[in-house]
Order: C-alpha cells, then structure tokens, then sequence
C-alpha cells in the first residue's frame, strides 16, 4: 500500500510543479526539462533491455523514430480536415493519446518482428541486428514522401508538455519498476544472470528476451512521440546512431540494471550536453562523441557498473528512508 | 552476357575487400569469442594511413606495382600496430570481465575512431593518391576489365592464401587455433594464449588495413565514416559462412559481394544497403550456424 503512496505523492508533485513552477520556468530551461524527461523514458526502457535482460539493442534511436513519426502522422492526419479539434482542450489531449500509443505500438510491432530472429541466438546478434535496423528505418524514413522523406516532417501540432511527459515518465517508472519486481520480470533478470540455469528451469528464454526487447520498443515509440509534438519537426538525421549511442552511455553511465541509475544519468547527460553547447559554438568542433566514446570505454574498462550498479537509489540511504519509498525492508535486486 | 560477367566481375572484386574484412571479424571471433566492432574502423584508418603513406613517399607521382607494395606493405604494418594497442588498452583487461562488457567496449573504440577521425582527418572526402595504373582497359571481344578490380582481386586472393598458409601450415596458426578449439585447454598445453589472441589481433587488423588501401586504389574517396557500412557487411558475410571458420568467411564475403552487385544490377539499386541486412536476418532464422559452422552446443 505504501508503496502506492509514493507513486501517487510522485503524481500529485508533478501536478503542482506543472501549475506552479512552470509558467515561470525561461523556455530553454523547459525545453531541457523537457528533452531530460524523454531521454528518462528512452534510458530506462533500453536498461530493460540492455540492463534487466542482458541483452545489447544498440538501435534504440530506431525505435524512437517509428513512434515519433508515427504518432506525428496519426495526429496530423486527425486535425488536417478539422483543424477545431486541437482548438478544444479535450479532444486535443485525447488524439495526443490515442496518437501516442499509436507510436507506442507500431514500435512494438516492429521491435517484435526485429527482435524474434536474433533472440533466439546469443545476444551478440541482436547488437548488429538493431544496428542495421537502425541504418534501414532511417533510410525507410528518408525514401517515403508522405512523412516528409529528406526534407523532414513539419507541421506537427504542439501537444506534448511539461505534464504530459512526467505523466509519461511516471508512469514508465512505474511499470518496468513493478515489471522487474515481479515474479513474471524476474525471468529477465534470470536470462541476464544465466541463461541456461534460467532455461533449465523452465524459463522460454527467447519469448522473455523478446518481451522485454518489446516492452522497450514500445516506451521508446513512446518518447518518440512525445518528442516529435514538442519539437514539432522531424528529421531523420535526429535519429542517427549517435542518438542510439547516447541512449546506451545513459544505460552504462546510470548502471545497467538500475532504474534510479538511468534516470539519474539521463539527466545528467541532458543537462552536460547543453551545457557543452557554448565550448562548441566557440570552437566549431563536435568533438562530443569523441568525449563520449572515450568516456564510454573508460567506465567500461574502470567502472563496468556505471554510477549505481544494480542496484537503485534507495539501496544508498538509511534504513529508514528506506522503509519509507518501499514500505518493506529488502530491496529489488 | 557481356552484363553479366561485367557485374560478376565488380561483385568479386568488392567481394574480395568484404572478405579481408571479414576474415579479421571471424579469427578474432574465433579466439576471444568477441564481436570487434571497431574492425571496420580499423579498415577506414587503413585507407588513410595508405593515404599518408603515398602522400609522404610521394608514391602517386610514380605508380607502378612496387608503389603499391610498399604501401600495403606500411599500411598493414602500421594498422597490426593499431590493433595491437588497441587490444592491449581496451580488451585484454576485459578478458574476465562478461562478454557485453567488451561488446559495449568494442563499440565505444568503434565511435572513437570515427569521431576522432572526423577531428583529425576532417569530415570532408579526401582523394586516394592512384599509386598504381595501368593504362587503358583490358578487353577481350566486348568485355572490358577495368585492370585495377583485376588486381585487387589478385591481390585479395594472394593475401588469403598467405593468411591460409599462416592458419594451416605454421606453429603461430596451430596454436591460433588451439585457442579458438579451447581457451582454458590450450593454456594448459602451454600455449601463450594472450601473446595468441594479440597476434590474432594483429593480423585481422593487418588484413583490413590492406582493404583499406585496395579499396582506395578502385574508389578512390575515402572518409572517416566510410568502415561503417563495409564493417557490418563483413560481419554479415562472416556470419553467412559461419562466424569463427575462415574459409567461411571468404565464401560468405564473396557471395555477399556478388548477390549485391546482381541485385543492383538487375532489381533495384536502392536496396543495396538493406540486402546484407535481410541476408543476416534470413540465415539467423534459418541456419543460425551459417554454411560451414558447425553447431556447438553450449555447455554449463
């Protein structure tokens, strides 16, 4: 039961910020807000992934992508005729749903068909695999006229906000939290830890692998779409391999396996990324990714946990505080 | 007829440079176990360490075939050295550490070196010197060769028959392949598994830094990003022959080279890119174990 007050104390703070904070907040300090809460969804989906169920998506950019011009088609393709819809607050937030789950499941339905053949074989696979997907849906994108192709996508109206995006990002929290805590999300953490002790068991490997890759696939679309209608131009080229290689920095910096740890490292990175900007308009050099790959190889080879390992952010404070985010003393993992 | 020797003849010639790739995913494959995703890379610096090269010894004011050697003969020494430090940096502390942990390490070297090649050598194309001509093209009734495919397949080819000789018939490739039969066992037969893995290295990265050059030779445009897309075809073309067996990798690269230029040739150009994907996605469905692979089972 407590722990369902934490989750709903979570809401009800995000409510209060967004009436009480935000109409005050200067719009590039919202716009980060905004960009750190999707790359909160886009971490914490690939750690599922790459954190819970051990295997390596390095394409979770694709994903992104498919949700994002997705969802920004469905909802142009609702208001095009009748433009009244979005003048109405009801209707509006009510295609920004329906698009964005949209986005959400058209991911998911790809994730699927991606996932399938390289799961069934060691992870290895799937990394090349999910590369090449990547490579090909941007391609994809770039070759169909309806969705803009090289020129990007324009005219997409503005519905995502502060609200809606930590609604999103609370309630992807709240799912994978409860999904790797619960007896069905313990067969991921089984085929990480060792996959044919998990088999001999009488885990389906392959069919856990390729629900977590799944449910990945589905919250990445998911940020997508809440991406897309908050910069409200899409261009392919936004969801290159870098943005993948970010995505996958966040899950290595935070701790593979750690929910808190991906969030805490999304934020992070969002917020050193724009703080870099300035350094890089003064040199004309994107020497970003440079600075990424070399941090990246360096925590592999010194800190191969990230910043929390497995474990989540209330495994660092006392007992008491503790007792008071679980409502019960041991903690997940 | 003509068309299609043509295309046979460009789909081998590519094929030959899918394969020098390829060789190096699969020998390191077969010892450590682990994708280099970084090999690629190692075959972009090869074209422009072949590039500096010409430039230093002015190699493109004369071309003839003793130009050439000479800088594939550097090229290959200077990208063996590359690898070498690079397993010695990157991998070898990760030789106990799971396996993912070198993967996602394999891709951080993999981005460092295109991105730092992009600061170095700038993102713009550079122009690969012409350290070898032959004037004129060859013909025979109303085939034409372009002599400079010609040679890189000779080339390719001497290059694999040398690396089979090293394999099969010398004490370095006997204990290479001890270590990729058994790791833990070839250790205790006294084999120096680490100098093995470090050759192992060395030598896949000698053999993409001389794709490097001879890619440069034909398609003269040579960029800091241009290992990607031949980077994971190799690595495709190794998993079609099997991953970890060397003439596996030939076969599959070869074929690979082929079943693209037809399909440029005669079904539609755009897709190029995405058949090696489809490739890898169908035979992981169907034979997982590739053409010459054999099944291993895993064991506990």
């Amino acid at each position: 039961m407590k722990q369902y007050l934490i989750w709903l104390t979570a809401l009800v703070a995000i409510v209060i910020v967004n009436f009480g904070l935000i109409p005050f907040l200067p719009p590039y300090y919202y716009s980060i807000l905004i960009y750190s809460g999707v790359n909160i969804i886009l971490a914490v989906s690939l750690n599922l992934v790459n954190g819970f169920t051990g295997q390596f998506s390095i394409g979770h950019a694709g994903f992104m992508s498919v949700g994002a011009y997705l969802s920004a088609y469905i909802s142009i393709m609702i208001t095009k005729d009748n433009p009244d819809l979005l003048a109405n607050p009801v209707t509006a937030n009510l295609i920004f749903l329906v698009s964005l789950i949209a986005g959400g499941a058209g991911s998911a339905i790809i994730g699927y068909f991606v996932g399938l053949p390289s799961l069934r074989l060691r992870g290895d696979y799937l990394a090349i695999v999910t590369l090449g997907f990547g490579e090909i849906i941007r391609v994809m994108i770039l070759n169909i006229d309806a969705i803009g192709g090289a020129r990007g996508f324009t005219g997409i109206p503005l519905l995502s906000n502060f609200l809606w995006v930590y609604i999103a990002v609370l309630f992807t929290l709240f799912f994978i939290w409860r999904l790797v805590n619960s007896a069905h999300g313990r067969t991921y953490l089984s085929v990480r830890e060792d996959e044919i002790a998990a088999q001999s068991m009488g885990v389906n490997t392959t069919n856990a692998k390729v629900q977590a890759f799944v449910i990945g696939a589905f919250f990445a679309g998911i940020a997508g779409g809440l991406f897309a209608h908050f910069l409200l131009y899409l261009n392919p080229q936004t969801f290159d391999f870098n943005r993948s290689f970010e995505i996958i920095i966040m899950v290595v910096l935070g701790g593979a396996g750690s929910i808190s740890g991906s969030v805490v490292a999304a934020i992070i990175l969002t917020v050193i990324r724009e703080a870099l900007r300035p350094i890089q308009e003064i040199t004309r050099i994107d020497f970003r990714m440079s600075i990424y790959s070399l941090f990246l190889i360096i925590l592999m080879l010194n800190r191969p946990n990230g910043l929390f390992g497995t474990k989540e952010i209330f495994n660092f404070m006392s007992s008491k505080m503790r007792r008071l985010f679980l409502g019960k003393e041991d903690t997940a993992t | 007829m003509t068309e299609f020797i043509q295309h046979l003849i460009n789909g081998l010639s590519i094929g030959s440079i899918y394969a020098l790739i390829a060789l190096g995913y699969t020998m390191v494959f077969g010892v450590l176990k682990l994708i280099n995703f970084a090999h690629g890379d190692i075959y972009m610096l090869g074209a422009f360490y072949g590039y500096f090269i010409s430039r230093f010894f002015s190699l493109g004011e004369n071309p003839s075939l003793f130009s050439l050697l000479l800088a594939l003969t550097l090229t290959m020494a200077t990208c063996a050295f590359t690898g070498y430090l690079i397993e010695t940096f990157a991998y070898k502390p990760l030789r106990k550490a799971p396996r993912i942990n070198a993967l996602i390490t394999s891709v951080g070297i993999s981005l460092f070196l295109e991105f730092t090649g992009q600061l170095v050598f700038g993102s713009d194309p550079k122009f690969f010197p012409q350290i070898f001509a032959i004037s004129g093209e060859w013909a025979i009734g109303d085939l034409k060769f372009n002599p400079l495919q010609i040679t890189v397949f000779i080339i390719s080819l001497t290059l694999m028959a040398i690396l089979q000789f090293v394999i099969f018939k010398t004490r370095l490739g006997r204990a290479m392949r001890a270590v990729s039969f058994n790791h833990d066992l070839a250790s205790l037969m006294g084999i120096p598994t680490n100098r093995i893995i470090s050759f192992t290295f060395m030598l896949g990265s000698a053999l993409a830094g001389a794709g490097g050059v001879l890619v440069g030779l034909v398609y003269p445009k040579i960029e800091p990003l241009m290992g990607v897309m031949p980077g994971l075809k190799a690595f495709v073309a190794a998993v079609l022959g099997g991953i970890g067996n060397v003439t596996g990798a030939v076969v599959g690269a070869l074929s690979l080279g082929l079943a693209e230029e037809f399909v440029v040739g005669y079904l539609a150009p755009s897709f190029r890119d995405a058949l090696a994907f489809t490739i890898l996605i169908l035979v992981l469905l169907f034979k997982p174990t590739g053409l010459f692979g054999t099944k291993t089972t895993e064991k506990v």
